[in-house]
């Protein structure tokens, strides 16, 4: 469903990624894990076309994704993105922005749009919060309203940049447990994080990047409980038993 | 202060008739140039090069040009380019372009205050730039231009006694009037100051009231 092939990508001089390639299935859900500054979050924001990327090709069923061609939105509307830090829109209710997609992007009449936007919203766990706005929300709260307003896209796939590390850790688990759910339910699902407890229990597969490129890749348990590479060893190793 | 009273009380009327006048110059400008300054301001952020260097171009013509100056070039200057303009319409449209280049800068700053983010997450849900300016970068950028919006309307107020130059008839040039018929200097313009700061001191209140709410934020 999403295809990378030999994608690089530099910011200034500095080349940050080197040649990806990677596919990910319908309804596979796939981890990106690998240290900070390693390209993670600049591969998802690739495939939404957030950024440009410099050489190789990236598509979306098909279809090439060129942020600067009208198609774009197209893709954007397919595959849907979930931020590090929200980017609720606090002007807003958390209803209007579960809203605010598919209603003047996908232009769809506003009943319909209103019953899924609760519907969504109850699904999250935040049926109650409808008209509060998100800066009286949790982070673990506003985190569920922006994976509620991802899924009222109807995306095939959504990608998710880091969706818990802003989060307190107690909050966490909400946020986790939605995913979860909608990885049983069969989304599509390219996750860039540090939960390698839920990579382990959720992801079909896991991509170690590191320096741009792919170190490793494979089923999630086993890269995660035999890495085969000495860098995965190590990283794996670091993140897990810090002390 | 008897004398003043008796003064204040013969030239109020009249000086009514100024105060209407500058109410007009005032909201006629003020109006022009959020328009012209929102269009300016879309032009430098639209990330389209010719028009962003043109904007910037613009802004800088105007800012760089004094506002009487201005009021001169349209009133006297272009008759003789085939456009006649009342006093009142090259006053107003006048100070409507001096102003704009500052309220085009006020929105720019507005709109370049608005974090990143907000603008990834609407583009990742499909929007244009359009729709984006639309439904999630100006809503957000009105709370922070407004405070120093309030300070631009009663900068034009103030300076809508500029149009008395080309002959716009309103408040300080009502008093000047009635100043060199009566030699009353000191009546007249104490009126005129009292009258202009009249008209001020709602806007001071209304400019820390858009202070505290965007303080709030």
């Amino acid at each position: 469903m999403i295809e990378l092939n030999d994608v690089h990508k530099s910011f200034g001089k500095v080349e940050v990624l080197k040649g990806i390639t990677a596919s990910v299935e319908k309804g596979e859900v796939v981890c990106i894990i690998g240290p900070s500054g390693s390209g993670k979050s600049t591969i998802l924001r690739c495939i939404n076309g957030l950024e440009s990327y410099d050489r190789g090709e990236i598509s979306v069923e098909g279809l090439k994704v060129d942020r600067d061609a009208p198609s774009i939105v197209n893709i954007r509307t397919q595959v849907s993105m979930v931020f590090q830090r929200f980017n609720l829109f606090p002007h807003r209710t958390v209803l209007e922005n579960v809203m605010e997609g598919p209603l003047f992007v996908k232009k769809e009449p506003r009943a319909q749009v209103l019953e899924r936007g609760r519907a969504l919203l109850a699904q999250v766990g935040l049926a109650e919060k409808a008209d509060a706005h998100p800066p009286q929300l949790s982070g673990g709260q506003q985190q569920r309203v922006a994976i509620a307003r991802a899924l009222a896209m109807q995306p095939k796939a959504i990608l998710f940049d880091e969706p818990t590390s802003a989060l307190d850790p107690e909050l966490v688990g909400d946020v986790l447990g939605v995913m979860r759910k909608l990885a049983d339910d069969g989304m599509t699902m390219v996750v860039v994080t540090h939960e390698m407890g839920f990579a382990r229990d959720v992801a079909d597969r896991v991509l170690f990047i590191d320096g741009g490129v792919i170190v490793e890749q494979g089923p999630a348990k086993s890269l995660l409980n035999q890495p085969q590479h000495a860098r995965t060893q190590d990283f794996l190793r670091r993140v897990l038993h810090p002390l | 202060m008897k004398g003043f009273w008796r003064d204040a009380v013969e030239f109020f009327p009249i000086l009514l008739n100024g105060v209407a006048l500058t109410i007009v110059v005032t909201v006629g400008s003020l109006l022009l140039s959020t328009v012209l300054g929102l269009v300016w301001a879309m032009m430098r952020v639209s990330g389209i090069r010719a028009l962003s260097m043109l904007s910037a171009s613009l802004i800088n013509v105007i800012r760089g040009i004094p506002i009487i100056v201005l009021l001169f070039y349209l009133y006297f200057v272009m008759p003789d380019l085939g456009v006649t303009l009342s006093a009142l319409q090259a006053a107003i449209l006048g100070l409507g372009i001096a102003y704009s280049a500052y309220q085009a800068e006020n929105f720019r700053a507005g709109i370049e205050a608005i974090d990143k983010g907000q603008i990834e997450a609407a583009q990742s849900i499909g929007m244009g730039w359009w729709l984006t300016m639309r439904r999630v970068v100006l809503p957000q950028a009105v709370r922070i231009v407004l405070p120093p919006y309030g300070n631009v309307m009663i900068m034009m107020l103030k300076d809508s006694s500029q149009a008395s130059t080309i002959t716009v008839a309103e408040l300080a040039l009502q008093g000047k009037l009635i100043a060199s018929s009566t030699f009353k200097n000191t009546s007249v313009f104490t009126l005129v100051a009292l009258m202009y700061l009249t008209m001020s001191i709602p806007l001071i209140l209304l400019v820390r009231h858009f202070e505290k709410r965007a303080g709030k934020r």
